[in-house]
């Protein structure tokens, strides 16, 4: 940083100028163009959400700002810094209004370190993934004072809740992390994407069955970090209301909002850049990328679909799974996550001790055939559930747009789910 | 050793509960939205749209009706109020229905011997003053029609072209006449009267209104009330 401040200086012409004030306009540049980037990924992902939650419901979703409601986000957005900034009146104040702060500081500086591209990067840290890992545990520490300032049931309930069980997922999530770092030797995220490669057999997730399983243990636990359904209990609505932001309303309310989602996206950013070679184009070495500024744009652009290909996995579960309950999630936790992301870093450890070279591609192998089999058998099982229901499958996202009526449609859907379960009951 | 089994049976159930509940999802999220984005992305106007038999708000049609107030004897709720006047030619001097009070059962149209009472498709009553759904059909004093039970008598009129044009808008403006029907242009038997205002029939009689305190308006001597 010190450094490229220095080039900076000579290229203005300001040699000058005191080094530390050159420092500080840079950091402040680069912190405002990754907040606005952060705001801009987290404004998508509310449209994008919206929009997954409508097709998963057969509905259509927000579509009529702009072409298929893609201005929502900014509707909505100016909306919020229109609202008024509401203050209960018991509240602590200073607390209350100080809250947002830490969430959002929490996830945003975890963007510094997102490895967007090969030379896309705010900040290569060498100590990454503890950075990723410390810095975002900040936000249980917003989430609480917002949770105790509302002086609100209902939000102190969320905030316990919230801090409970950010701080118990923490540990698995770290633990699968490791096995990572564990394979790598470094904890750069740089570095681990580095060792990586373009191709699906090249990726940590198919390395070998430890880090296999250690891929959805860390995408749990950082589901459930992100209070993100369903492990959303600090916000459950049927109980707790909105939880710890029952009482923010306006701008500070988004701050909670966009934050939430932009950790959507910052997970499944770091699932990328550990398990799924990052920026790592298939057939390009990284030398070859860094040398060609289209290489560079391709793997960006890469690095983004996989990333993208997460956060909607994790839009998907939310709708799909029903939200757990305090026991079984602290028992899920504890009883099943926590032990196995410790056997799989210890079968990590073990494995890069002991299994020979030769043995380790046939097991890499092996490993991406099976992975690459459940991925099979899982689109087998859509279409199987598509048959069933009649087949008026369209990827366009624009169909549907125009209000086609298709009483028959329902009809048949109904129909469909009748003989589903009509042998439920009998047998 | 079966806790152990047990322990990764779970594990088991749950990978492939939680796959499936997926599959299943993901196949809604790749099938066409069955919804239908009413009112301005309809591929046919709503009412077009509607099932056969539904039934919207009432329409009257007085070149048919002779008269009988088998309608608003039926209703149960009195929301239809007719007036027929003595001597000859009998005329029938008002035929209110408040479509605002009506529930859209149907009892008034099944006994109307002329099938000139009939529900149409309209649907879309919103206004801002419950008085405006209470819609006079009688502009101007029109003689019984000869009509009697079984004979065809004058052909019925496009359902909905009589109300479509009583009805006003949610301020109570006369709606603009909707160019695009030629069938409704065809009948327009009685000279347009501003439907907003309220037509004073005769002074002992309480309009049927929707004002808020409306107890059912106390019966009139020139016709029989709901019993
Ligand atoms: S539909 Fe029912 S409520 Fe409406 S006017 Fe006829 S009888 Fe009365
Ligand atoms: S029942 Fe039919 S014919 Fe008799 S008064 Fe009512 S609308 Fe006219």
């Amino acid at each position: 940083m010190q450094l490229l401040a220095e080039r900076i200086a000579t290229w203005l012409g300001m040699e000058g100028l005191p080094r530390q004030a050159v420092v500080a306009g840079v950091v402040l540049v680069v912190a405002l163009v990754v907040a606005t980037v952060v705001l801009t990924i987290a404004g998508i992902l509310t449209w994008a959400e919206r929009r997954v939650a409508g097709r998963t419901q057969s509905r259509v979703g927000p579509n009529r700002v702009g072409p298929l409601g893609f201005l929502q986000w900014v509707a909505d957005g100016i909306k919020l810094i229109t609202k008024e900034d509401v203050i209960p009146a018991a509240a602590d104040r200073t607390l209350f209004r100080l809250a947002p702060y830490p969430v959002i500081v929490g996830i945003f500086a975890a963007f510094a370190s997102v490895p967007f591209g090969q030379k896309l990067i705010a900040a290569d840290l060498n100590v990454g993934v503890l950075y990723l890992m410390a810095i975002t545990s900040l936000v249980v520490v917003g989430v609480l004072m917002a949770g105790w300032a509302s002086n609100n049931k209902w939000a102190l309930l969320g905030g316990v809740r919230s801090a409970a069980q950010i701080v118990s997922y923490e540990v698995p999530s770290v633990l699968a992390a490791l096995s990572v770092v564990l394979l790598a030797g470094t904890l750069s995220l740089q570095g681990i994407i580095g060792k990586q490669g373009g191709w699906p057999w090249e990726w940590y997730l198919f390395y070998n069955p430890f880090t296999f399983v250690a891929f959805f243990l860390f995408f749990t636990s950082a589901v459930a970090e992100g209070n993100r359904t369903p492990f959303d209990l600090p916000e459950a609505e049927s109980e707790l209301v909105a939880g710890y932001n029952v009482e923010y309303s306006g701008m500070r309310f988004a701050g909670f909002f966009l934050g939430e989602f932009a950790n959507v996206y910052l997970l499944s950013a770091i699932a990328t850049a550990l398990f799924f070679g990052g920026w790592q184009i298939p057939g390009v070495t990284p030398d070859m990328q860094a040398a060609s500024p289209v290489w560079q744009a391709v793997g960006v652009g890469l690095f983004a679909l996989k990333a993208g290909t997460g956060a909607f996995v994790v839009l998907w579960l939310r709708w799909t799974m029903p939200r757990l309950r305090v026991d079984q999630l602290m028992g899920l936790c504890y009883r099943y996550l926590l032990p196995l992301s410790f056997a799989m870093l210890l079968g990590n450890a073990a494995y890069v001790w002991l299994v020979p070279q030769w043995a380790a591609w046939v097991v890499q192998g092996a490993t991406t055939t099976v992975g690459l089999a459940v991925a099979g058998v899982f689109v087998r099982r859509v279409f199987y559930h598509i048959r069933h229901v009649g087949d008026d499958v369209s990827l366009d996202l624009a169909r549907g747009e125009s209000g086609t009526f298709d009483p028959q449609l329902q009809v048949r859907v109904y129909g469909a789910f009748r003989r589903r379960h009509a042998g439920d009951s009998a047998s | 050793m079966r806790a152990f089994i047990e322990y990764f049976a779970a594990i088991g159930r749950t990978v492939v509960t939680l796959g499936d509940g997926l599959a299943v999802t993901g196949s809604y999220f790749l099938r066409r939205p069955v919804t239908l984005q009413y009112p301005d992305r309809t591929e046919k106007p709503m009412v077009a749209l509607l099932p056969e038999r539904s039934r919207g708000m009432l329409e009257v049609d007085l070149d048919r009706c002779p008269g009988c107030t088998a309608c608003e004897t039926a209703c149960p709720i009195g929301c239809i109020r007719i007036e027929v006047s003595k001597g000859k030619p009998r005329l029938i001097t008002r035929f209110d229905i408040d479509l605002g009070r009506c529930m859209n059962c149907g009892l008034c149209s099944e006994p109307c011997p002329t099938e000139c009472l009939k529900h149409t498709k309209e649907f879309e009553g919103g206004m801002y003053k419950p008085d405006l759904l209470l819609i006079h059909f009688v502009e101007q004093p029109v003689p019984v029609a000869p009509v009697k039970k079984g004979e065809p008598g004058p052909p019925p009129k496009p359902l909905g072209s009589i109300l479509r044009r009583l009805l006003t808008d949610p301020y109570g403006r006369k709606r603009p006449a909707p160019a695009p029907a030629p069938a409704a242009a065809a009948s327009a038997p009685a000279p347009p009267v501003a439907v907003a205002a309220p037509q004073p029939v005769s002074a002992s009689t309480p309009p049927v209104s929707a004002t808020p305190s409306a107890a059912p308006p106390s019966t009139p001597a020139t016709s029989g009330g709901p019993s």
